[in-house]
């Protein structure tokens, strides 16, 4: 009697299990924890870089499309453009804007894609995540450990949306990639309109990797 | 003799150039200085692309890595020594027994400072200075400033630089020769090290100048407070303001909601989230009194 019992429990047990663990999956479709994301996406486009002989090579176009499939989808572009235009955003029409986003995702892509050229088989350092499991909008922290100098620290301001966790700004050794770039647009919509800073956006975009003006002409 | 007085007459060239560019002052509030800095900027720049770049990409390419490494470490561990005393200086005593013991260690165990053992034992590396020292005593940056040969600085990080400088142990070691030598490696060794952070500059930025200065300016900040400034001085940008948002409201009427904040000792602009023109707005308020008034002294 009593062993018939116990296995009774059991199964029941398990399929209790199953069948809750099963409803758990359905009622919540999985969103990785922020912390989680940043480390695989960092860890499989380093391990990527590291093989692929061609990206060895200094193969840029194959850089951009790694970080344009693996890297673009956690970003939230328009966050980062308009807070990057800061005040001057509800100038642009909306055309302006879509285009805006664009011409700034391109530079960012092409700016990562010179960073991750320069890196080296340096060590990270994934910091535990500090938030509450409630929060919508947490700091991820990364460090870069290199010998001889301080660790280089990597934030990843994140802010949680439908689709996943999407980073809008990052900061590099404490400077705000979003921040820095607003005194410059302010500079040129100031000096030229919301077109002009679109114009010297596609300016450099179409200026293949060379560096600006000045060093350009030396070319 | 000869060589000073050659020194001495870029010098006052320079200053002259600088103030002919003063005429063209730009309006950031923590650059007053604007025309005389680009002129400098664009001095160095010069300096750099003929002589620095060449010189740190050929000691680069010559040199295998653990070689430049080395050269890293050592003066590395000789500042380890100042660091400790800002350490204690600023009030963090354990950060300080964590820099001299990384010294203790890298000196013996490490052969003179050439290797970073203290690293891989988990003494981590710091990096304080004057500058950094002021600023956690309470000194605000003061204006933008940008020297010959020595780059972007502040009026409070020049008076710390003049501080470092003079209590530089490599600067004062004797006899001239190796100094000199021992300056000449040091400075190839660091700007060989940022020869892939001033390509990515090159890249991202669409005035160099205005993206190197600010990028000074948060980064000293952020250096003062150890990686952790006060948030609310960053602007926090939500979804929603990326949307058209109902009516902003005037700064003025935020008033009430800054109040409670502004009266607590560390009064730094406290989180509100109403939208990103207004807070922008605030931030600008209490930095730009500041930092004026820092560097004219009113």
């Amino acid at each position: 009697m009593f062993p018939m019992f116990v296995r009774f429990a059991t199964v029941a047990a398990i399929t209790a299990f199953f069948v809750a663990s099963g409803a758990r999956a359905q009622a919540q479709p999985e969103i990785q924890a922020p912390d989680l994301l940043v480390k695989n996406v960092t860890l499989e486009v380093v391990d990527i870089i590291l093989k692929d002989k061609e990206i060895q090579k200094g193969d840029r176009k194959k850089v951009i499309a790694l970080i344009e499939a693996k890297v673009l989808p956690h970003f939230n572009f328009q966050v980062m453009t308009s807070s990057a235009v800061g005040r001057n955003w509800d100038k642009a029409s909306a055309e302006q804007k879509t285009r805006l986003i664009d011409e700034f995702k391109t530079l960012l892509v092409r700016t990562y894609a010179s960073a991750l050229a320069s890196y080296s088989s340096q060590k990270f350092d994934f910091r535990p995540l500090r938030a509450k499991p409630t929060d919508t909008d947490v700091t991820v922290n990364v460090r870069i450990l290199q010998s001889g100098s301080q660790p280089l620290t990597i934030d990843y301001d994140m802010e949680k949306r439908p689709g996943g966790w999407k980073v809008w700004d990052v900061r590099v050794g404490g400077i705000s990639l979003v921040a820095n770039y607003r005194t410059e647009f302010d500079n040129l919509i100031r000096e030229t309109g919301v077109e002009g800073l679109i114009k010297a956006l596609v300016a450099k975009n179409n200026s293949q990797g060379q560096p600006t003006v000045a060093g350009a002409q030396k070319k | 003799m000869k060589t000073k007085r050659i020194i001495r007459n870029l010098f006052l060239a320079l200053l002259l150039v600088g103030v002919a560019g003063c005429a063209t002052t730009g309006a950031d509030g923590r650059d007053p200085m604007e025309g005389f800095n680009r002129a400098m900027y664009s001095f160095n720049d010069g300096f750099d692309t003929a002589i620095g770049k060449p010189v740190a990409t050929a000691y680069r390419d010559t040199l295998p890595g653990p070689i430049r490494g080395w050269v890293r470490n050592f003066f590395a561990n000789i500042a380890d020594l100042w660091i400790g005393a800002h350490n204690l200086l600023q009030g963090k005593p354990a950060d300080t027994v964590t820099d001299w013991a990384r010294f203790a260690f890298n000196s013996t165990f490490g052969i003179f400072g050439l290797n970073d053992v203290a690293s891989d034992m988990g003494l981590e590396k710091h990096d304080e200075d004057f500058g950094q020292t002021f600023g956690r005593w309470g000194v605000d940056d003061g204006a933008y400033v940008v020297w010959p040969f020595l780059g972007s600085s502040s009026v409070r990080d020049s008076v710390g630089l003049v501080f470092d400088i003079g209590l530089d142990p490599v600067l004062r070691h004797k006899p001239v020769g190796v100094r000199n030598a021992m300056t000449i490696l040091r400075t190839t060794g660091k700007r060989a090290d940022l020869l892939d952070a001033s390509r990515i500059l090159e890249e991202a930025a669409l005035d160099k100048y205005v993206f190197q200065r600010d990028a000074y300016l948060q980064r000293r900040r952020n250096q003062v407070y150890d990686g952790n400034p006060p948030r609310a001085a960053r602007e926090r940008p939500l979804a929603e303001a990326a949307e058209p948002a109902p009516e902003s409201r005037p700064v003025s009427e935020l008033q009430p909601l800054l109040q409670p904040a502004v009266e607590t000792p560390v009064a730094r602009p406290p989180v509100v989230r109403p939208n990103a023109a207004a807070i922008e707005a605030a931030v600008r308020l209490l930095e730009q009194p500041a930092s004026v008034a820092a560097s004219t002294g009113g």
